[in-house]
């Protein structure tokens, strides 16, 4: 069973606050498809169990198969870099099929966030160790593919439809409060 | 059963015991085997050996077929690591049952920048040296080896076919060899 390598910290993007009974961390490329399917099911989720579940999400651009990833992923970090991660995240995650046409600059402009600076990040690359350091974290997590999720830092190897994630994220809560009583 | 492979267990008189043999011809071979040579299609008209590569590490990636519907398939992700193999010096190298047409179709539309060889005619004959082909299906395991640069196989690992095994084992085995 593989389990996560790299711990949570407050370097990540997280909702949901640090004392919640699971944490769920999410390894997702803006560009795949099948996170775009799992977005929306993650929301949902994230509603189910409120203030029980805490959310990570860490990049995992498949820049060969998907040649807007990659700036795709920096630019999210660029708006987490002015306080605006999630807001990013939603926003591409809701124009994925607009990915293509590079439409970066116009999606910060939506979030209010300096689309020059954000041109100038890009051509320097300013995020690029960052996206690639949660790369090779989560390849030495043995992250297989996008989306992989993370249970309490076990790799979900199940479906990722809404009953599948609520069944494991339950099953994680009952072992947590086992772990706990003994 | 009629397969070549050198390490499979004995079909001895526990019925359970030949029937796991008959799904996969034998054992995986283990770290401290010499890595059985062999010279496959890497495209529809050139070959390529193992002893070819003698000197670097080598990483075999046995996998089942081509065109797998995944998102960021088992190849695919190693496509995306291969800088990190190459830090290592170490060669991948992925095998299926599939023709040399079929890898070059497969290669172009994944963007895949390492040889994918065929263990295509006989069918399998290589996996099944290596103990990692099913021979209900027809295909190769999802089978993992790395090779020092002697020759000797250091690490192996067999997958459950669903199972996409991921890197952190290969990039564990290679760190162990650099150590």
């Amino acid at each position: 069973m593989a389990m996560l390598k790299v711990p949570v910290t407050s370097e990540d993007h997280a909702q949901g606050p640090d004392s919640a009974e699971v944490t769920l961390v999410e390894y997702g490329d803006y560009e795949c498809p099948h996170c775009g399917r799992a977005y929306p099911i993650v929301k949902r989720v994230q509603k189910h169990f409120g203030k029980r579940l805490r959310l990570v999400f860490r990049n995992f651009p498949l820049g060969e198969l998907h040649p807007h990833a990659e700036a795709a992923a920096e630019t999210a970090e660029f708006a987490g870099a002015h306080g605006k991660f999630w807001e990013m995240h939603d926003l591409l995650y809701e124009n994925q099929e607009r990915l293509g046409g590079h439409p970066f600059l116009g999606l910060a402009e939506e979030l209010e966030l300096a689309a020059t600076a954000l041109r100038q990040a890009l051509e320097d690359g300013e995020f690029e160790a960052r996206v690639r350091g949660d790369f090779m974290g989560g390849v030495r997590s043995g992250v297989n593919g996008t989306p992989t999720f993370f249970i309490n830092g076990r790799r979900h190897d199940g479906p990722f439809d809404f009953e599948s994630l609520v069944t494991a994220i339950k099953a994680a809560m009952s072992a947590a409060k086992s772990a706990a009583k003994a | 059963m009629t397969h070549s492979s050198t390490t499979a267990t004995p079909t001895d008189l526990n019925p359970a015991a030949s029937e796991e043999a008959s799904i996969s011809l034998g054992r995986l071979l283990a770290a401290g085997v010499v890595a059985p040579n062999f010279t496959l299609n890497v495209t529809p008209d050139q070959t390529l050996s193992l002893h070819d590569l003698r000197g670097r590490p080598v990483i075999l990636a046995f996998y089942p077929a081509d065109w797998s519907p995944v998102c960021g398939d088992q190849m695919g992700l190693y496509n995306e690591i291969l800088p990190e193999f190459q830090k290592f010096r170490a060669e991948l190298l992925g095998l299926s049952v599939d023709g040399p047409w079929c890898h070059r179709a497969f290669a172009e539309a994944r963007r895949l920048h390492f040889p994918l060889l065929s263990d295509f005619e006989p069918k399998g004959a290589i996996a099944r040296q290596y103990g990692a082909y099913r021979a209900a299906e027809g295909v190769c395991e999802r089978a993992l080896f790395v090779i020092d640069k002697s020759g000797i196989i250091t690490w192996s690992y067999c997958s459950p076919i669903a199972v996409n095994p991921g890197a952190d084992g290969i990039l564990e085995a290679l760190e162990d060899l650099a150590k």
